[in-house]
């Protein structure tokens, strides 16, 4: 199969991958070959197959609905990029 | 020491024959030494292992000390485990300490055992070499021309070069089985969700599975004795009695019968490999087993199907790398796309951003039926043919890998090569099934083979039999690389 | 020529349960931000979600109470998209197999009164529809971003106030142009997202829907149903069409926060719509915020890029299997509807006014149902009906006092139903001695005064708690303030005795013919007794003495 550098584009920007036009055409040309050898389960007849999610066929399990975890925001921001005033801060958020 | 199995390590340090601060500065000792040439561990930190090692000693002069109370463990670089850096071989977590304990760190605590260090990986444990790590590529102790094999290279590495006493590793796609194959080690993917994933960082959730590596199959029940068991934080833990995985070790293998894929014997497996493994089965039958000739018809479509599945479920499962909570942040941009997209591409290697391609791509809209639909019903087809072999034989066996080590560098830039050197492990995870590699003697070039046992779901303490009674009956197992300061 | 407005609702409530529909962190509103962020709802590497039954079980509540179909097997999705309140960059979410299926839901549209525009109004007569309910399914709610700062607060300094609440900022350095903050505290908290059919026809048919549903979810007590703090948000799909003809390109209005707001967004869409049609424009599918201060729509820049949510089965969940114990279970729990026990206490002889009364909610109903059974002697939780012997006696007068003075005490105290002091054993004990003439209506007003005051002060005067709420205490205060009623026939017949040995000329009066001399001997008796008289059997006494 061969993808065009518009599709990589597309899903580098689906993805949020900065790539510059050449990285866009290596990857074109390598994600190809591996999509010929994903094209080889695409002849396969699978009509009438359950599609299989997990290794077992089980239930969610349903937890109490009670409340376990304590404050650990200072914890947890300390490895963070940005914060301020107990926010993550980010550029600006456009809605 | 360094040769003893953790059954004897145990039984001296009970004994008081030695400290667990002595045998936890051997190794750190022998890590200084031969770490900068091996580069198997990311993270050690000296001063909290001993820590661990002065509490296990006070717990081994108490006389409650459990199987593995002082004995030195290698921690693979996916679990978080509080406090040490946890950096999944990526430079978008080059600098994450990791605020909690995933499940099996805190069994190994439990147990009294000592965090020696973090190993090295490929980055988010994509790959077959160790060679996507962003700390560099761990080199095969037998020889450091070859690479150990990934992901969990650096685990197998420090198993081997006895730079531990025994380490943990995960296993998406034979991540434990092809390194441990390729470094002359032993280690076993247990059955899905047996262990639980909880603090294990995700690539593909539904294939993911940790498990032990190590230097026999009797060290490898001892270590799954600790770290199996339900936890309810992880909906896919399955909910069963505690198993002893030592209890079946020393039963004969009178009456075993072996099934041989014809698909795992096939054009494509190197012939040192192939006279490795016969040489093992023939080994199989002295001690009594019968050969089963059985076929995997749909394993030939395990690599395609996997390779959209675990991309699909990777390109998800990192979306939270964002640069916003956690995290490697790009220094300079104007918006927050552009935040969010230079952060990700400098963050993560080419390798891992290669399959959040694929997994993206598989997912989008109008492919899905396609990609991610076909490949989950051929999942199906691959579980059902693990099925009705079961019906015929009690352990499937073959290569684990289709060839030695192969050299640094030699399947870099051919993606496709890479991912087919997984060719025999990936579908037992595709099937959830429980797989193992054990040492089964040298190639030509004199790297290590790996032979591969496939059990149904929850043999694992039947596997460890098999395996154990090869390895009683034979001594690659013992074999050690040289130039290794012993 | 005429257009057809057509109206279809996407509805986020938000669930009542203690934690987080995917982890054990609280979800209480208001908190400083990111403490209630735990390790799941900031997306921690190797965090995995696990699923509150609490929400599983408000989701089939709601799917019985519309009569809909719930799903045994349902399946948890990931709907991939990058945005910073999205920690993990996707929501789990339900996609093709929701746990609740196709239901309907009743609502009773009024006509507008005033000022509504007249594509607002279908007809000037009050009447009933069925809106089909499509769908309904669970899902996790998003942080917030906080930004669109409209001013600081600077008595302490130290507060920022946004359109999303109040924050205690702890550095003057923010907030600061082009950057925003994230909060998580909301990320994660329960979502039941109400899907309906586009069946509505007008603004006022989508309020009534959007109203009806609101009281719903608050009467089956799986909501709070607080707008201001977004715990129910309405989307709005809104298109227009000439009779007849297919549906038109719909553009859906996000986040409308208030009846209100949806009226006048929805009015201006449409008229937007119409006038872009007749001035030969096209509609484009889009995605709208409602300007509430400019009483406009306009696009959503965020929303401009097309989305593609990359929709898959969450292989960190397992289907979620709902059992027939388990709806048994739930249904078990579902309190009688409002409409039932309107009909309900029609049929116990009150009014159909005072019956809205009592179900406007659904604590003040149970209420009286608790006090009506505790009066009847019944077990708590018994519903009564007509057929139960002196239910219309107690149930006309229960409802004048709750309608009456007890309302009226929760208005002054400012409390409301929830957090009324007196139990309905006490206020059944008050009205049981009421009937059995124990005390009068003036006597039976002190005693509750007297109960109310003691029981919001329990504290510091009961250290007997079960002491404090018993039907005993409403007699102990009868007794301490000597309310009770003479009823003992001999000492009134004494006093009747008296009153017409003292007065010869007024019982001439009255035996002439003058009735109205009769209140003027009910008065002197009372006096005599200290007003504790029982006033039926006075009566019954005077009128049959004076008789001679």
């Amino acid at each position: 199969m061969s993808l065009t550098n518009a599709d990589v584009q597309k899903v580098a920007r689906l993805a949020r991958l900065a790539m510059t036009e050449a990285e866009i055409e290596s990857a074109r040309s390598q994600l190809s070959g591996i999509f010929d050898l994903i094209a080889e389960m695409q002849a396969v007849d699978t009509k009438g197959i359950t599609p299989m999610s997990h290794a077992q066929d089980l239930s969610q399990r349903l937890r109490e609905d009670k409340v376990t975890e304590a404050d650990q925001r200072e914890l947890f921001q300390s490895i963070a990029p940005q914060v301020e005033a107990g926010l993550y801060l980010v550029p600006q958020v456009i809605e | 020491m360094l040769n003893s199995s953790l059954q004897q390590l145990g039984s001296a340090l009970r004994a008081r024959k030695i400290s667990s601060v002595e045998l936890t500065q051997l190794y750190l000792d022998r890590i200084t030494a031969l770490n900068p040439a091996l580069n198997a561990y990311v993270t050690t930190n000296t001063e909290t292992s001993l820590a661990q090692s002065r509490a296990a000693d006070v717990l081994l002069a108490s006389g409650n000390a459990k199987p593995l109370t002082g004995i030195p463990i290698a921690q693979k670089d996916i679990f978080c485990a509080k406090g040490w850096r946890t950096t999944c071989g990526s430079k978008m977590l080059a600098n994450f300490v990791a605020p909690y304990d995933a499940h099996v760190i805190e069994q190994f605590n439990n147990a009294g055992a000592v965090n020696l260090g973090k190993t090295n990986m490929d980055e988010f444990a994509m790959g077959s070499s160790n060679e996507t790590s962003y700390f560099g590529v761990v080199k095969n102790p037998w020889d450091q021309n070859a690479v150990p094999g990934g992901s969990s290279g650096g685990a197998a590495c420090a198993v081997a070069a006895r730079l531990c006493a025994a380490a943990t590793g995960t296993d998406t796609g034979g991540s434990i089985r092809q390194p441990a194959a390729l470094c002359g080690i032993s280690g076993i993917k247990p059955t899905y969700g047996t262990v639980s994933r909880y603090g294990m960082i995700a690539f593909a959730s539904s294939l993911d599975q940790a498990g032990p590596m190590a230097r026999s199959a009797e060290d490898l029940a001892l270590l799954l004795n600790v770290m199996t068991g339900f936890d309810p934080r992880d909906s896919t833990s399955l909910q069963r009695d505690k198993e002893d995985y030592v209890r079946d070790l020393n039963k004969p293998l009178v009456g075993l019968r072996i099934g041989l894929p014809k698909e795992f014997f096939a054009v494509g497996l190197a012939q040192d490999v192939a006279g490795c493994v016969n040489a093992a089965i023939a080994e199989y039958k002295k001690l009594g087993a019968t050969i089963v000739d059985i076929s995997l018809p749909n394993s030939k479509l395990a690599v395609p199907v996997y390779y959209v599945l675990a991309p699909a479920e990777a390109s998800s499962n990192l979306s939270r790398y964002d640069g916003v909570r956690y995290g490697y942040r790009a220094p300079e941009y104007s918006d927050l796309t552009e935040m969010y997209e230079k952060s990700r591409a400098q963050g993560f290697g080419e390798e891992v951003k290669r399959r959040i391609m694929i997994g993206t791509y598989v997912l989008s809209h109008g492919y899905y039926d396609a990609y991610y639909l076909q490949a989950q019903k051929i999942r199906r087809l691959i579980a059902q043919d693990f099925a009705d072999a079961f019906k015929q034989c009690d352990v499937i066996m073959g290569p684990t890998s289709p060839s030695t080590a192969f050299n640094l560098g030699e399947k870099c830039d051919d993606p496709v090569q890479m991912y087919l050197s997984d060719i025999y492990t990936i579908a037992v995870n595709l099937a959830g099934l429980p797989g193992m590699s054990i040492p089964a003697g040298f190639g030509s070039n004199a790297r290590p083979v790996g032979l591969q046992i496939i059990g149904n779901y929850f043999a694992e303490a039947q596997m460890l039999n098999v395996a154990y009674q090869y390895q009683q009956a034979t001594d690659s197992h013992n074999r050690a690389p040289q130039n290794i300061g012993l | 020529m005429e257009w057809e407005i057509v109206i279809g609702l996407e509805v986020h409530t938000q669930l009542s349960t203690n934690s987080k529909i995917f982890s054990g962190a609280s979800t209480t509103y208001g908190a400083e931000p990111n403490t209630q962020a735990d390790a799941v709802s900031i997306a921690l590497p190797g965090v995995l979600p696990v699923l509150n039954k609490g929400a599983v079980e408000r989701a089939i509540k709601f799917g019985l109470a519309v009569g809909a179909h719930i799903a045994p097997r349902s399946v948890f999705a990931r709907k991939n998209y990058f945005y910073p309140d999205l920690p993990k960059g996707y929501q789990i979410s339900q996609f093709d197999l929701p746990v609740v299926g196709q239901g309907a839901l009743t609502i009773q549209v009024e006509p507008l009164s005033g000022s509504g525009k007249p594509t607002s109004t279908s007809s000037g007569q009050a009447y009933e529809k069925v809106v089909r309910i499509t769908r309904a399914h669970l899902e996790e709610d998003a942080g917030k971003s906080i930004h669109g700062i409209t001013h600081i607060v600077t008595e302490d300094g130290n507060r920022i106030t946004t359109e999303n609440g109040d924050y205690l900022i702890t550095e003057d350095s923010f907030p600061r142009e082009n950057v925003s903050g994230i909060d998580l505290n909301r990320a994660g908290t329960p979502l039941l997202e109400i899907v309906s059919e586009p069946d509505m026809r007008s603004a006022v048919e989508a309020v009534a829907y959007a109203k009806t549903l609101h009281s719903l979810v608050r009467w089956i007590g799986i909501c709070d149903g607080n707008m201001q703090e977004g715990s129910f948000r309405c989307d709005a799909n809104v298109s227009v069409r000439r009779p007849g003809e297919p549906l038109g390109t719909r553009r859906e209005i996000k986040n409308l926060n208030s009846f209100k707001f949806m009226q006048q967004a929805i009015d201006y869409e449409v008229q937007w719509q119409i006038d872009t049609l007749e001035n030969g424009g096209k509609i484009h599918q889009a995605t709208v915020l409602f300007d509430s201060d400019k009483c406009e729509t306009r696009m959503m820049r965020s929303k401009e890029e097309a989305h593609d949510y990359r929709y898959f089965p969450d292989p960190d969940l397992l289907p979620l299997d709902i059992t027939p114990a388990m709806l048994e279970q739930v249904r078990a729990t579902l309190p009688e509807s409002q409409q039932a026990k309107q009909m309900r206490y029609v049929k116990l002889g009150i009014s159909g006014e005072d019956a809205n009364i009592l179900t406007a909610s659904r604590e003040m109903a149970e209420f009286f149902d608790a006090t009506l059974a505790s009066l009847l002697k019944k077990g708590v939780g018994t519903l009564i009906t007509p057929e139960t012997p002196s239910a219309e006696i107690y149930a006309a007068r229960l409802s004048n006092w709750l309608i009456g003075e007890v309302s009226a005490q929760l208005n002054r105290d400012g409390l409301d139903m929830a957090q009324c002091p007196i139990t309905p054993q006490q206020l059944g004990g008050i009205l049981k001695r009421i009937a059995d003439g124990t005390i009068s209506n003036a006597g039976a007003k002190e005693v509750f005064r007297t109960t109310w005051v003691e029981q919001r002060n329990f504290d510091v005067q009961f250290t007997d708690v079960s002491a404090a709420f018993s039907v005993e205490r409403v007699d102990a205060i009868i007794e301490a303030k000597g309310l009770k009623q003479v009823s003992d026939s001999g000492a009134i017949e004494k006093i009747v005795d008296e009153i017409i040995a003292a007065n010869p000329a007024q019982v001439a009066d009255y035996r002439s013919g003058k009735d109205k001399v009769f209140g003027f001997f009910v008065g002197l008796a009372m006096k005599a007794s200290k007003g504790k008289a029982n006033p039926a059997q006075l009566n019954d006494v005077l009128k049959k003495k004076l008789a001679g």
